[in-house]
């Protein structure tokens, strides 16, 4: 098991026709993802450079197909419509890699598709290792094994996944949620999951700066996974208040978002907190023996 | 600005004080009507603080608002925390005096937990919100708006009485916060603000000071606010960072002598805190962003060296979509083709294509560190 998706997932690509979305769709291919079709209005009927069928519709697409999943490579003025396309189309499953979607758009997209899990926008994807992939994730740093991460960056999840791996630790399902303001799916949303997949035996939350996301997770592991080993980590320590440091979401206003006030939360709640990412390994050895 | 967040208050029908804007002293006084007994005189600019600054001042005849606003125009708003530059002071606006009673405080933003644009109402208005949020966090009253809803009036006389808003403020109330959220969902806005909300000795209620936060991602919904971002003056990093042909929000300088480069903002973030780990002081924030090239990365180098006291340079990659080669070769050409000083350089590599990366430095007699960390101590021993 996993969270989210496993090798039978099947997924389509809207946008699969552009620069990024062709390219992307490659290297899911190649890592194994089941990419069933895609979808580019005006050119449906056609095929793709990987041989793969081109849909008018979403709809066109699901029916033909029968994919439930769906990894969005739109540019961003439609972006939202192509999320409550999928919606209507009965996608139940949709990762939106599109940065700088309106925020307005996202808020309407979140708060009117019941039914429909949203990664992201503006986020990496996520990847099952050994069995799918669905973003831009670099497939070949993953391992499979038991240990599940969630965090809010690209690059600084394939270095701690890294270290994880070099450690003998695998992976059950790497999910990057993204550093915006306003995302689908938030850690607390990835706890639930975690917390009744089978195969996750310990967890990584690698967190930033700003919002009150990580505080959140903080108070459902007191609540619900107190049993669970996890590690976190948080990015950010020494950067200033009122500054936004590339992620739109990593800025500090105030008391709240601060370091400081996510790792007294994740402490309190049992869960160490790693002062840098080369120590994470150290501190789950703590709780869970490396398979090597 | 002010008078700009009036205009779009004007048009919701946010009832807001008799004046006009102007860029000249003259003008200013030529604007000024005589059926208005008392002026206020307050500097157009982006900067908090004016009243503290002296740049919001009173005026009684049409000659006393041009020398007034001569005053105000003459100097520059000084420095602060947020803005060490200061800024200029370009124009001004001129309104009739309220004759204010109480003050209080609405906005509306958006709620990051909940997922939804969030009213929130005080009775302690024209002070600095989150003032109020630590001396008096039970007088914020709060309505998490549904967006599938909307706006509906009995919100707005919901939050006047939780927030203990002096009866005064009851019958408009309603309308204004309406006003407010149809602006903010019209235009795709992050924060509507007024502060202070004005009741006058007359019973008028009023937007004393008016702050509309536009979302860059959606101005191309609303193309006549492009001209007013456009004006909207970028602080020196975020000019730095765009003639380096960076997103503005992915270059900060600092203080310390260790300067980083690294990809993608989270890692960058990671790398400055790996830097103060190992005692030394990042001088910068830097996140090439993704795909960087061989330009990029000596464009990058150059920003760094030439507009940060960095004595070494930590380069931190991990290549994931990024691949080490092309950085590596960056770094190679950055370092033969500048004409900027040279700094030692720390370079970390990992990830994609790394072995060719490597072997592009090892030609050019470059020898990368392995980790994170200790790339780290290494720039911050070379840099003490």
């Amino acid at each position: 098991m996993s969270i989210f998706l496993d090798k039978n997932t099947k997924v389509i690509v809207q946008g699969i026709t552009g620069s990024e979305g062709s390219y992307h769709t490659s290297r899911m291919l190649e890592y194994g993802t089941k990419i069933v079709g895609g979808v580019t209005p005006g050119k449906g009927g056609q095929k793709t450079e990987h041989g793969l069928p081109v849909f008018n519709t979403v709809r066109d697409a699901v029916d033909a197909t029968g994919a439930t999943h769906t990894c969005i490579f739109v540019p961003p003025p439609f972006a939202g419509d192509a999320l409550f396309e999928a919606h209507d189309a009965g996608i139940t499953f949709a990762v939106c890699i599109t940065e700088g979607i309106p925020v307005h758009d996202v808020l309407r997209v979140v708060a009117t598709t019941p039914g429909m899990r949203i990664i992201g926008p503006n986020c990496p994807g996520l990847i099952s290792p050994g069995k799918s992939l669905i973003g831009i994730m670099p497939g070949h740093v993953f391992k499979e094994g038991s240990v599940g991460l969630v965090s809010r960056s690209g690059t600084l999840t394939y270095e701690v996944v890294d270290l994880l791996t070099r450690a003998g630790y695998g992976q059950s399902t790497c999910v990057g949620i993204g550093g915006d303001p306003i995302i689908g799916t938030t850690f607390v949303d990835c706890l639930r999951e975690f917390a009744n997949d089978p195969q996750t035996e310990a967890l990584v939350l690698c967190g930033e700066i700003g919002g009150s996301d990580e505080e959140d997770a903080a108070a459902f592991i007191r609540e619900h996974m107190a049993e669970m080993p996890i590690v976190a980590f948080i990015g950010g320590r020494n950067a200033p208040p009122g500054k936004s440091l590339g992620h739109a979401g990593a800025i500090i206003s105030g008391a709240f978002g601060t370091a400081q006030s996510k790792i007294a939360a994740f402490e309190a709640a049992g869960v160490p907190v790693a002062d840098r990412p080369s120590a994470i390994p150290g501190l789950l050895a703590q709780r869970v023996p490396a398979a090597v | 600005m002010e008078y700009q967040g009036k205009e779009l208050f004007r048009r919701a029908g946010i009832p807001v004080p008799r004046g006009y804007h102007a860029a000249a002293p003259a003008r200013a006084a030529e604007l000024a009507t005589p059926d208005i007994p008392e002026w206020v005189v307050k500097a157009q600019v982006l900067m908090g603080g004016r009243g503290k600054a002296g740049k919001v001042k009173f005026a009684k005849s049409p000659d006393d608002v041009a020398s007034v606003a001569e005053e105000i125009m003459a100097t520059p708003m000084p420095p602060n925390r947020q803005n060490p530059k200061g800024e200029h002071v370009n124009s001004v606006l001129v309104e009739e005096k309220l004759p204010i009673t109480k003050e209080a405080y609405c906005a509306i933003a958006i709620d990051r937990t909940t997922k939804r644009p969030v009213i929130m109402v005080s009775r302690f208005g024209g002070m600095d919100i989150e003032e109020v949020s630590e001396k008096h966090p039970e007088s914020i009253a709060k309505f998490f708006v549904d967006t599938a809803i909307g706006y509906s009036p009995f919100i707005g006389r919901e939050l006047a009485f939780q927030a203990e808003l002096d009866p005064g403020y009851r019958k408009a109330f309603p309308a204004i916060v309406g006003g407010m959220y149809e602006l903010f969902f019209r235009y795709g806005a992050k924060l509507i603000e007024i502060n202070p909300l004005a009741l006058t000795n007359d019973g008028r209620v009023m937007a004393s000071d008016a702050k509309v936060e536009l979302d860059d991602d959606a101005l191309y919904k609303n193309p006549e606010f492009k001209e007013w971002q456009e004006t909207l003056p970028l602080d020196e990093d975020e000019e730095l960072a765009a003639q380096a042909g960076l997103g503005t929000r992915n270059f900060r300088r600092f203080d310390g002598n260790v300067g980083t480069i690294a990809n993608g903002a989270g890692l960058a973030m990671a790398t400055m805190d790996a830097v103060r780990n190992a005692g030394g002081n990042f001088a910068n924030f830097l996140d090439v962003g993704g795909g960087a090239n061989a330009e990029r990365v000596r464009n990058c180098y150059e920003l760094v060296v030439n507009h940060t006291g960095a004595k070494v340079m930590f380069i931190n990659i991990f290549g994931g979509i990024t691949r080490c080669d092309e950085v590596a070769k960056g770094i190679v050409e950055a370092l033969n083709t500048t004409k900027s000083r040279k700094v030692p350089l720390v370079i970390r590599l990992t990830g994609t294509n790394e072995e060719q990366g490597r072997k592009i430095l090892a030609d050019a007699k470059m020898t990368p560190v392995e980790t994170m960390d200790e790339g780290a101590a290494r720039a911050a021993e070379l840099a003490a």
